[in-house]
C-alpha cells in the first residue's frame, strides 16, 4: 500500500472533513471513460466503412479477443490470480450462445434482441462456472492454481466430447446468426455488421472494467495481490475479493468466447484447446500485465501475429506440406520465444515499454523548454 | 472379479508411470520452487528425438538410452539458458516462462514433424498374461514396473546415501550456508533439471505406448495426472510423489473401466480439486508453518 500511495500524482489532497486523499479526476472517472469509449466507437464505425470486408472480420476478432484478455488482466495483473483456464471459460461462453441461437432458430423466433441475450445468457453461463472455480482459486495459491485453472483448460473442452448428445462431439455445434437488420439497408454487408456487434459489446464490456478498476473494488483487488495479511488487516475480505475478481473476468472470457462464435457461426472444442488458455496469458503478459491496453495490445498481437506468419509462407514458396506446418506452428513458437524473452527481459511488456518511452521522451521534452 | 483384478493391474502400471512423472515435478519443485509447467512438453520432445533414432536404427533400445540423455540434456539447457535468468520474486514468472516453453516446444515439434499421431513402439507384448484363467500382467507392464522401481530406488540411494545428493538436498534447503561451505549450488540446480528432466522423458517413453501414440500434445492429459499426483502426494515429498502416482493410476483406471474412458478428463479434475480443497498440502504434508 505504502508503494501505491507515494506514487500518488499530486493533484489528489485531502478532504478536509475525512481526511482521505481524495483524487480530484474522480468524480469524472465515468465521464472521461465514456468519452474515451465514444471515441473509440465512432472510430470503429469509420474505419468499418474504409477497410475492406475481410479487415472489418480480423477487427471484429480483436474485439472479442479483447473483451477475453481484458478480464484475463484484471485477474491476473490486479488481483494477481493467475488462470490457464481462460480458454476453457470462453468455450462455456461460446456453448450457451450457441445452444441458446440454436433454440432460437428452432423456435423460429427473430428479433434483434436475440442476440443480446444469448449473449447475456453466455455471461450468467460463464459466471456460474467461473464462481464454482473462483471459489476453489480462492484458497490457492502460485502453482496450485495453475494447475488446477491447467487442469479445466485441458478438461473442459474434453467434455464436449464426453456430452456429445448435447454439444455434438468433436464436430462442435453450428451458431446461426441473422443478418444485418433491414433498416441499414439491403447490401449492408455482414462484416461490418458484425464488427459493430463485437465492437459494441467489448467496448460496453471494457467500460464496465475500466470503471471496476478505478472503483473501490478496483483498489480492494489490487491491495490483495501486494500484500494478502496488509490487506485482511485493512478490513478487505480477501478470499471474496478473489472470488469476485474471478467472476468479473469469467464473465468477459464469457462475453468474448460468445463473440468468437457468433462470429465464426460455429463452435468446436478445437477451438478453445489448451493453446488458446496459453495464448491469452500470453497476450496479457506480452501486451503488458495489469493494463487494459496491455490487453488491446495482446488482442491485436493474436490476430497480427498468425496473419503475418500466413503472409511470410507465401512469400517463401514452400512445399505445401512444409507450408502448412509452418502455418499452424510459427506464430506459436514465436508466441512462445517473445513470452519467454519478455518475462526475462521486459516485464512490463509492450505496454510497459511504451509508457517508459513516453515517459523519457516528455522528460526530454521538458528537459529543453527549460 | 477379474475386470477388477485387471483394472487395478492396468492402474497401478498406469499409476507407476505418473508417479516416476510426479517424482521429476517434485525433484524440481523441491530444488528450485518451480513446478516445471513445461515437463510435458520436454519429455515430448525427447521421445521425438527417440522416435527418430529408432527410426533411422532400427534399434528400439537404442533410442530408449537416446531419449534418456536427450532428457537430461534439455532439462540442463532449459535451466541455464532460460529459468536461471527469471525473476524469481513472484512466483507467476517461473510458471509463465514454462508456459512459453510449452508453446515454444509443441510448435517446434510441430514444425519437424507435424502433427499427426505417430506410433509410439512398445518393446515387450502387451497383451496380458493369464494366472489360473484370469488376465492379469502383460511382459510390457512388467517392464514398466521393473523401469520404475528401478530409478525410484535409484533417485532415493542417490538423495539419501551419496555425496551429491547430500550436496543436492543441501543446496536446496540453505542454498547460502552450501555456498559457504563449498558446494556448487548452480550446479546442482543445473544437474536437478535435468534430472528430473531425464525421468521425465523415460515417464514419456513408458507411457506413449499405452496412449494413440507420438503428438506434440501427447503429455498435455499426463502432465495434468502427474501434477495431480504430486498434489496427492504434496508437492514437498518424493514417497508421497510414488504414492499419489499409484493412486491417481488406480483412480483413472478405475473411472475408465467402470465409468467410461471418456470420463478420466474429468475424473483427474475432480480429484485435483478434491485433494486441494479438502487438504491442499496433500497427504503426507508435514504440518504447515506460515511464515509471516
Amino acid at each position: 500500500m505504502s508503494a501505491t500511495r507515494a506514487a500518488l500524482p499530486p493533484k489528489q489532497q485531502l478532504d478536509e472533513r475525512g481526511g482521505r486523499p481524495v483524487d480530484r479526476r474522480r468524480g469524472s472517472t465515468l465521464l472521461r471513460h465514456l468519452a474515451v469509449v465514444l471515441a473509440a466507437g465512432l472510430l470503429l464505425v469509420a474505419v468499418s466503412y474504409t477497410v475492406e470486408p475481410f479487415r472489418n472480420f480480423q477487427l471484429a476478432t480483436v474485439a472479442a479477443y479483447f473483451c477475453a484478455t481484458a478480464g484475463l488482466t484484471v485477474l491476473t495483473g490486479l488481483n494477481g490470480q493467475l488462470s490457464l483456464g481462460h480458454g476453457a471459460l470462453m468455450a462455456t461462453g461460446a456453448y450457451t450462445a450457441a445452444l441458446c441461437q440454436t433454440a432460437f432458430a428452432d423456435r423460429g423466433m427473430t428479433g434483434g434482441w436475440l442476440l443480446p441475450l444469448s449473449l447475456g445468457a453466455a455471461i450468467v453461463g460463464t459466471v456460474a462456472v467461473g464462481a464454482v472455480v473462483g471459489v476453489a482459486a480462492a484458497r490457492l495459491r502460485g502453482p496450485y492454481l495453475a494447475g488446477v485453472t491447467l487442469a479445466v483448460a485441458v478438461v473442459v473442452p474434453a467434455l464436449a466430447v464426453t456430452f456429445d448428445g448435447v454439444f455434438n462431439g468433436e464436430q462442435g455445434l453450428s451458431v446461426p446468426v441473422e443478418p444485418p437488420p433491414l433498416s441499414l439497408g439491403p447490401y449492408f454487408p455482414y462484416e461490418r455488421w458484425q464488427l459493430w456487434v463485437t465492437g459494441a459489446a467489448t467496448l460496453l464490456a471494457v467500460l464496465l472494467l475500466a470503471n471496476l478498476i478505478r472503483s473501490r473494488y478496483g483498489r480492494t483487488f489490487r491491495a490483495v495481490r501486494d500484500d494478502e495479511v496488509a490487506a485482511r488487516l485493512a478490513g478487505i475480505h480477501v478470499a471474496r475479493t478473489q472470488v469476485l475478481a474471478f467472476v468479473v473476468s469469467a464473465a468477459t472470457a464469457g462475453l468474448g468466447g460468445a463473440l468468437l462464435a457468433v462470429l465464426a457461426q460455429s463452435v468446436s472444442p478445437g477451438a478453445f484447446s489448451l493453446t488458446l488458455s496459453l495464448f491469452l496469458l500470453m497476450a496479457v503478459v506480452i501486451g503488458g500485465l495489469g493494463r487494459l491496453t496491455g490487453a488491446l495490445w495482446g488482442a491485436v498481437l493474436l490476430v497480427a501475429l498468425p496473419d503475418l506468419t500466413h503472409s511470410l509462407t507465401e512469400m517463401l514458396t514452400l512445399s505445401p506440406a512444409v507450408a502448412q506446418r509452418l502455418e499452424g506452428n510459427l506464430p506459436l513458437a514465436i508466441f512462445g520465444l517473445t513470452l519467454i524473452v519478455v518475462m526475462i527481459a521486459a516485464p512490463g511488456g509492450v505496454q510497459g515499454l511504451l509508457s517508459r518511452l513516453g515517459r523519457a521522451v516528455l522528460a526530454r521534452g521538458r528537459a529543453r523548454r527549460s | 472379479m477379474d475386470r477388477f483384478v485387471f483394472l487395478t493391474v492396468d492402474g497401478l502400471s498406469r499409476g507407476a508411470v505418473y508417479a516416476a512423472f510426479a517424482l521429476a515435478l517434485v525433484l524440481i519443485w523441491r530444488a528450485a520452487r518451480v513446478v516445471n509447467f513445461a515437463q510435458g512438453a520436454m519429455a515430448v520432445a525427447a521421445a521425438y528425438v527417440a522416435y527418430t533414432v529408432s527410426a533411422a536404427t532400427g534399434s528400439y533400445w537404442l533410442g530408449f538410452v537416446v531419449a534418456i540423455v536427450a532428457g537430461l540434456l534439455l532439462g540442463a539447457l532449459v535451466d541455464r539458458v532460460v529459468m536461471r535468468h527469471v525473476d524469481h520474486a513472484s512466483p507467476l514468472n517461473p510458471v509463465i516462462v514454462a508456459l512459453g516453453l510449452v508453446l515454444l516446444i509443441q510448435a517446434v515439434l510441430g514444425m519437424v514433424y507435424g502433427s499427426e499421431f505417430r506410433p509410439a513402439e512398445a518393446p515387450f507384448s502387451r497383451s496380458a498374461l493369464t494366472v489360473g484363467g484370469v488376465a492379469v500382467l502383460s511382459p510390457y507392464d512388467l517392464f514398466v514396473f521393473a523401469t520404475i522401481g528401478v530409478v525410484v530406488s535409484g533417485l532415493a540411494w542417490m538423495f539419501a546415501r551419496t555425496p551429491v545428493g547430500l550436496r543436492m538436498r543441501a543446496a536446496a534447503f540453505a542454498p547460502e550456508v552450501s555456498r559457504l561451505l563449498g558446494v556448487n549450488v548452480g550446479g546442482m540446480l543445473t544437474f536437478g533439471w535435468a534430472l528430473a528432466s531425464g525421468v521425465g522423458a523415460l515417464a514419456a517413453m513408458l507411457v506413449l505406448p499405452t496412449e494413440l501414440g507420438l503428438h506434440p500434445h501427447a503429455m498435455d492429459l499426463v502432465f495434468v495426472s502427474a501434477f495431480t499426483a504430486a498434489v496427492v502426494g504434496g508437492l514437498d515429498s518424493p514417497p508421497g510423489a510414488v504414492v499419489g502416482g499409484l493412486v491417481v493410476g488406480l483412480v483413472l483406471s478405475y473411472v475408465s473401466g467402470y465409468a467410461g474412458s471418456d470420463l478420466t478428463p474429468l475424473a483427474v479434475l475432480v480429484l485435483l480439486l478434491a485433494v486441494l480443497l479438502v487438504r491442499p498440502g496433500g497427504l503426507f504434508a508435514p504440518v504447515a508453518a506460515r511464515r509471516v
